[in-house]
């Protein structure tokens, strides 16, 4: 039976972490991402898990890394400037493939930028944001019901790739109100991470000879009989550090291929509309739902506009805007930043599509109007070479 | 003492990285003696460090060992901690590491009395990233990032563990690792967080721009620089000026322990009204 909540979004990337199986959470506070520990806080130990407040954001993300070795699915969830904090630690998860659901509600930047308003300027800085070569795979959901939707996918990808997975949401979203129909529990599958099946002694965390890619990692019932070591550093199939530039090449080759061979499990993205389209409007997040009403006012007018909607953001799908771009001319791109999903958009396209922009870094929602209007222009307008053209109000 | 060491040590991960006749080795020579003592089971022994040469400690016991990012070995052991509250967790990390960027994690994690045991391996050196001074360089040595001297004043680990509420406090130091081993057996056996402030000596970076620049002679100088605090109450002031006190400072079991109080929190929450 669906269960039918009246929530915002960040109660329900709350509930759908319990919902994963996540018993830790680490978080400092900070708008507008606070509901998801105030949530937490009343919800974990009522189900035996931990739940802590650290002094900081570098703190908060070292414990769940910590909670994440001792076996447990863990969160911290945070915005613009604590996301800046804990990507150091990003990064340790990175290198230790350790899973760890990391939640951004993107507010504005630079800085303290506009700490209650929405904003999408993050979307790189997920991707970019640790030092080093790696690849977070990232989410972003749409609607109070892929706030819960995509955080239980969340787990099950941090889980499954043993992986750090962000999931990035947005003011909007975080605190918009409204009655959801939840998915039964026993509807959605709930992965865990593989369990060794070794004994002890023979037990290594990156053996990727004997287990593939993606060893197992033992869970919380497991983990006191498997004694191991894991580092930041480059390291070896035992996790003690390495120098060894074959080692090294294949283990950091090996982090990301983990994730870009199985690309047919992660991506996810949506079509609407977009089987006779002239013009494709790609947007994410909250700001999806603009560019939803967008197309259906252009296509009343008899304009045949359609949405592509990636669900998983990163890794960006390029094989699916790269045949878009060839049958469709005209490709808005419409974000809540100066322009960042764009240039992943352009690099995919090849040139094929024209691209527009309609990008807006005001703190307020992009209304549909605006998308709109572009919709308009290009569909007024015939094929040209590839520019882009800046919608800033 | 017959302890067999390589008991604990991971074997194959020797020798050790660590300058010859570097008090790291001591130190942990002193932890492993007090393990062995308490009669630990490995398995239930976690130890985590942050970065730099104390904390690649973690690599060579055959424990379960979490080498983490410099300065946040702290929060990393309290979730550990906190998710297996019947393991042993040890946080074994520099000067540094601890009381520079990892200042803050230190200050909270003995504020919130996890039973965790940090080990302050003090050289009063950045020793791993070629001797830059840290907040334990004693003013007036010379660092590599203070030709002239050190002008910065030093923290005192055992008031900063106090005033931060740690509930065992002590400092030892590599000249005495009898000692030293009695108050780390102590700290580990203590229900809460306990703080050993280990002096050691890093001959090589803090010595050799010390006119220190030999284990032996370096270990005499924290000798002379110390003194037992037993043995304070019938020195003159002037013999116990610039001397750091040695001893067992802080022994408090009135204050919660914070895993039990979690507990508790839990019982609360399943159990209202
Ligand atoms: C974020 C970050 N900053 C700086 C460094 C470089 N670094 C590595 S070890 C170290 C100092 C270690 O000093 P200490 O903790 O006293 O350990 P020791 O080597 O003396 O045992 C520094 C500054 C680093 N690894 N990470
Ligand atoms: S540099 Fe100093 S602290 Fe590091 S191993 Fe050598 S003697 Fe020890
Ligand atoms: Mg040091």
């Amino acid at each position: 039976m669906p269960e039918v909540r009246i929530a915002s979004g960040n109660e329900l990337v709350a509930e759908a972490a319990l919902a994963a199986g996540c018993r830790f959470y680490a978080g400092y506070p900070i708008t507008p991402s606070s509901e998801i520990p105030e949530r937490l806080s009343k919800r974990l130990p009522e189900l035996g898990g931990v739940f802590m407040q650290f002094e900081d954001e570098i703190a908060s993300v070292i414990a769940a890394i910590g909670a994440s070795y001792a076996g447990y699915k863990a969160m911290t969830a945070s915005s613009g400037p604590g996301i800046s904090l804990k990507q150091e630690g990003i990064g340790l998860a990175c290198m230790m493939e350790l899973p760890l659901v990391i939640v951004n509600v993107m507010r504005g930047g630079p800085s303290t930028g506009l700490p209650t308003r929405v904003s999408q300027a993050d979307y790189m800085q997920a991707r970019w944001g640790t030092h080093g070569d790696h690849l977070i795979i990232t989410v972003a959901p749409a609607t109070l019901l892929e706030c819960y939707t995509e955080t239980v996918r969340a787990f099950n990808l941090a889980e499954k790739y043993r992986a750090p997975v962000f999931i990035l949401s947005d003011a909007t979203l975080s605190h918009l109100h409204g009655r959801v129909e939840l998915p039964a529990a026993a509807s959605f599958e709930i992965i865990e991470r593989r369990q060794p099946s070794v004994a002890p002694e023979d037990y290594y965390p990156y053996d990727v000879d004997r287990f593939g890619p993606i060893p197992p990692l033992p869970n919380r019932d497991n983990f006191p009989r498997y004694r191991f070591h894991m580092t930041g550093l480059n390291k070896d199939k035992g996790g003690f550090p390495t120098e060894n530039p074959t080692v090294v090449n294949a283990d950091e080759r090996r982090m990301v291929a983990k994730i870009m061979d199985d690309r047919k499990a992660i991506d996810s993205c949506e079509y609407y509309r977009l089987d006779d389209a002239q013009v494709a409007v790609v947007a994410y997040g909250s700001n999806a739902t603009a560019a939803r009403v967008a197309v259906n006012d252009a296509r009343q007018r008899g304009i045949k506009a359609g949405l592509f909607r990636p669900i998983t953001v990163w890794p960006f799908p390029e094989a699916q805007v790269r045949e878009l771009a060839g049958r469709v001319p005209k490709i808005l791109v419409t974000e809540m930043n100066l322009g960042q999903m764009v240039y992943e958009v352009e690099r995919a396209a090849r040139g094929q599509a024209e691209i527009i922009t309609v990008l807006q870094a005001a703190g307020t929602p992009i209304r549909p109007a605006q998308i709109l209007q572009q919709i308009q222009v290009a569909a007024g307008k015939v094929v040209g070479d590839s520019i882009r053209r800046e919608v800033l109000v | 003492m017959s302890v067999d060491y390589s008991k604990y040590l991971r074997n194959e991960k020797l020798p050790l990285s660590w300058c010859p006749g570097c008090g790291t080795g001591i130190v942990l020579k002193a932890l492993l003696i007090a393990i062995d003592e308490l009669g630990w089971k490995k398995d239930d022994i976690v130890m985590v460090s942050g970065i730099g040469c104390a904390a690649r400690g973690a690599g060579y016991v055959d424990f379960h060992t979490f080498h983490t990012l410099h300065g946040r070995a702290v929060p990393a052991a309290t979730a550990i901690k906190m998710c297996h509250p019947h393991l042993h967790v040890i946080v074994f990390s520099g000067d540094g590491d601890m009381m520079a960027i990892g200042g803050n994690h230190f200050i909270h994690g003995c504020r919130r009395n996890v039973d965790v045991t940090l080990i302050v391996v003090d050289n009063w050196i950045y020793g791993m990233t070629g001797g830059q001074y840290s907040p334990l360089t004693p003013t007036g040595s010379k660092a590599s990032t203070m030709p002239r001297g050190n002008i910065d004043p030093t923290f005192d680990v055992v008031e900063l563990a106090r005033g931060a509420g740690a509930t065992f406090v002590a400092r030892g130091s590599v000249a005495e690792p009898v000692l030293l081993k009695t108050y780390i057996k102590k700290g580990l056996a203590h229900a809460g967080t306990s703080v050993i402030d280990a002096l050691s000596n890093c001959h090589v970076q803090f010595g050799h721009r010390n006119k220190l620049n030999d284990p032996v002679k370096l270990v005499h100088h924290i000798k002379d620089s110390t003194v037992r605090r037993s043995a304070m109450a019938k020195m003159k002031p002037e013999e116990l000026a610039g001397k750091l006190a040695t001893g067992i400072f802080v022994e408090d079991t009135s204050k919660k322990e914070y895993t039990r109080a979690y507990r508790e929190l839990v019982k609360m929450a399943q159990n209202p009204g």
